[in-house]
């Protein structure tokens, strides 16, 4: 029998029961329709935490200072004074794969402008700070180079900073005062929001670090450098050159540990993004037992078809159709419920996907991945569940099938 | 047409299409066992037109149903057309059924919902003409029992005569070796059964050998032989020396008006 016509007769075989036809499909088209909104969603968030850690700025390596031991007691990293701004100034000097470096100092403090005053966080670097942080300003201007080689008391905002201090003037050339060192307000930074650790990130003023160093903190070491490579590709060689230059700088022979630390965002990267893949196998597995329990149904339909249609059976029997060609006949009726099924699913998971990320602003993102997935999900089903009815139509003896009443 | 031995009349009577020997069936009833034929042995040749008569449960429809490949034998051999069927697999045995025999049964047996034409062509597809040749093939067997301008028609809006004619039609499509036709008339009524005949014998002038299953005389008149059966044996196996004419019985029954077949 020419396969197009087994397609026609199965879609005939299925028009003659629409309701019950459409009841069997409704479990795949659930199933189907969940498994691609439980993908979308979890993608989504996948997505929106590596744009969250992408705007960390992707290529960032930071070199902490190695940690101090006295006795048996041993501190944590950055506890030992050994990077200095020679150090920084040796690596952007001399490392072929970095494009920005900024030597990185801490301060703690109260704020105080006019008759406002908010604690914060006052962050030193370079110029070359916002580059690194893939950071931008809202209003102003940065801080330059040659601020930072005189020290000069001058300092960047933050968004949230500004909102506290300046709530209804411009912040810009205004002077405060930190820890009761004046500073004048140059800039205003774009408002970043939350980091993945749900850190507000705009909580900060930035100055110059030599400033931060001199002025404000009662440490004067750098706490760290950040470095940023020329491109994310670039970063494992940048890592290799910055170990190389900064072993040789301090002197440690092929035995001695490194006394610094160099950290990437790929470690926090790997780590949230594995936690969210975590999340969207969570909510497609959920999702699929709907799949499964919809292809039980499918199975249920066709055995029930099998016995109402086992005169039928019989008489295609009776005027030469063979085993295969039943078998071929009932698994087709079974295959073309499952995929129309899942098509109808895949159309209600997307328009539902669009309707959540519309409804409750939820990142939702339908990949051609995970529409070929549940399409080819449906399409095993269909044969899985389709196979042992339609094997057992096959397998009846004419006669009988013919005499069953 | 009349008492002559059909076996030696006929063309190409040297034919056998049909030759059974010792054929026994015994089915399992529980702990009974039911033995439906006791050793039949007979031989049918091409052209002619039998009529297998008995009360029921004498065995003649499991006769059928093996003649059908339908059911298998207990023992006994069977040769249809020089092939011993006894030997053959399921999908050779449907292929059988498909190029060799043609069905008509009681009760139609036609798929519902399912026009005219494409209940006829059912058995070329299943055999893979191109579906050029199809719709010739079934339009031409459908003209052959009258039903030439209800091809599109479906089984529930046509009257049982002509849904018999249509199986007669699915029957002949595919050019088969012989026809059985288990109690063709057994629903319809008395003209219409006449009716029927009328196509049979039609068909079996035209040189198609016909096997008829039924239990009423009127009916077995129309055949050339007459064959018996009572308790899974053969009673009796002789020629029709009074055949009728089911044409000549039609024109002499008084015409019921607008009966099926307006």
């Amino acid at each position: 029998m020419k396969k197009l016509n087994i397609v026609l007769s199965a879609f005939r075989a299925l028009q003659r029961n629409k309701m019950r036809s459409f009841l069997t499909m409704l479990g795949i088209i659930i199933g189907v329709g969940a498994v691609i909104a439980m993908l979308a969603i979890g993608q989504g968030a996948e997505i929106s935490v590596k744009d969250q850690i992408a705007a960390l700025g992707s290529n960032v390596l930071i070199i902490l200072p190695g940690s101090q031991q006295q006795g048996g007691i041993r501190g944590g990293a950055g506890t030992m004074t050994t990077l200095t701004e020679e150090d920084a100034a040796a690596v952007a000097r001399e490392c072929p794969d970095v494009a920005y470096v900024s030597p990185g100092a801490r301060a703690n403090g109260q704020v105080i402008a006019g008759d406002m005053n908010w604690a914060t966080s006052i962050e030193g670097g370079s110029a070359d700070y916002l580059n690194i942080r893939q950071w931008a300003l809202a209003d102003g201007e940065f801080f330059s180079d040659a601020d930072v080689k005189t020290a000069a008391k001058v300092c960047v905002l933050g968004k949230t900073v500004v909102d506290n201090l300046f709530p209804e003037t411009s912040p810009i050339d205004q002077m405060i005062r930190i820890r009761n060192v004046p500073f004048k307000v140059i800039g205003v930074l774009l408002k970043k929001g939350q980091n993945a650790m749900g850190q507000d990130q705009d909580d900060v003023i930035l100055a110059p670090y030599t400033t931060v160093l001199k002025r404000l903190s009662r440490f004067p070491f750098l706490r760290q450098i950040l470095v940023s490579a020329t491109s994310p590709n670039t970063m494992m060689q940048a890592q290799k050159q910055i170990t190389e230059l900064l072993r040789l700088r301090h002197k440690l022979v092929s035995n001695d540990a490194d006394d610094f630390t160099i950290r990437n965002q790929t470690d926090i990267a790997t780590m949230a993004t594995a936690t969210t893949e975590i999340l969207t196998i969570l909510l497609a597995s959920i999702a699929s037992v709907s799949l499964l329990v919809g292809g039980i149904g499918i199975m249920n339909i066709m055995l029930v078809s099998v016995t109402e249609r086992t005169r039928e059976i019989g008489i295609r029997m009776s005027i030469g159709a063979r085993g295969k060609d039943i078998l071929t006949q009932f698994l087709i009726e079974a295959l073309v419920l499952s995929l129309l099924g899942g098509i109808i699913g895949i159309l209600l998971g997307v328009t539902g996907s669009m309707i959540i990320s519309k409804l409750a602003q939820w990142p939702t993102v339908i990949t051609l991945f995970s529409i070929v997935l549940s399409f080819g999900f449906s399409f095993a089903i269909g044969i899985f569940f389709g196979y042992y009815p339609a094997r057992k139509a096959a397998m009846l003896n004419p006669i009988d099938a013919l005499r069953y009443e | 047409m009349s008492a002559e031995r059909g076996t030696t009349s006929l063309p190409a009577s040297n034919s056998v299409v049909i030759d059974v020997q010792h054929l026994t069936k015994t089915y399992q009833l529980g702990e009974v066992e039911v033995h439906a034929l006791r050793g039949v042995s007979l031989s049918i040749h091409h052209g002619e037109f039998v009529a297998i008569m008995g009360a029921s449960g004498s065995g003649k429809s499991t006769f059928m149903n093996i003649l059908g490949c339908l059911d298998k034998p207990t023992k006994g051999q069977y040769i249809l057309d020089h092939i011993d069927v006894g030997s053959l697999s399921r999908d050779a045995l449907a292929q059988i059924r498909n190029h060799k025999i043609g069905f008509v049964f009681q009760g139609f047996n036609l798929l519902s919902r399912t026009s005219a034409i494409e209940n006829v062509e059912l058995p070329l597809l299943y055999g893979e003409t191109p579906s050029k040749v199809r719709k010739e093939k079934g339009v031409a067997a459908l003209e052959r029992v009258g039903l030439g301008d209800r091809i599109h028609h479906y089984p529930n809006q046509l009257s049982g005569g002509q849904q018999q004619r249509v199986a007669i039609a699915r029957a002949l499509v595919n050019d088969p070796s012989i026809i059985l036709a288990d109690e063709p008339t057994g629903n319809l009524d008395s003209r219409t059964s006449v009716e029927v005949m009328e196509i049979f014998q039609q068909l079996n002038d035209n040189g198609i050998t016909v096997l008829l299953v039924t239990h009423e005389p009127d009916i077995a008149d129309f055949a050339k032989r007459q064959i018996v059966f009572r308790d899974g044996k053969v009673k009796a196996d002789k020629m029709n020396s009074d055949r009728k004419s089911a044409s000549k019985v039609l024109a002499k029954m008084p015409a019921i008006d607008e009966e099926d077949n307006e």
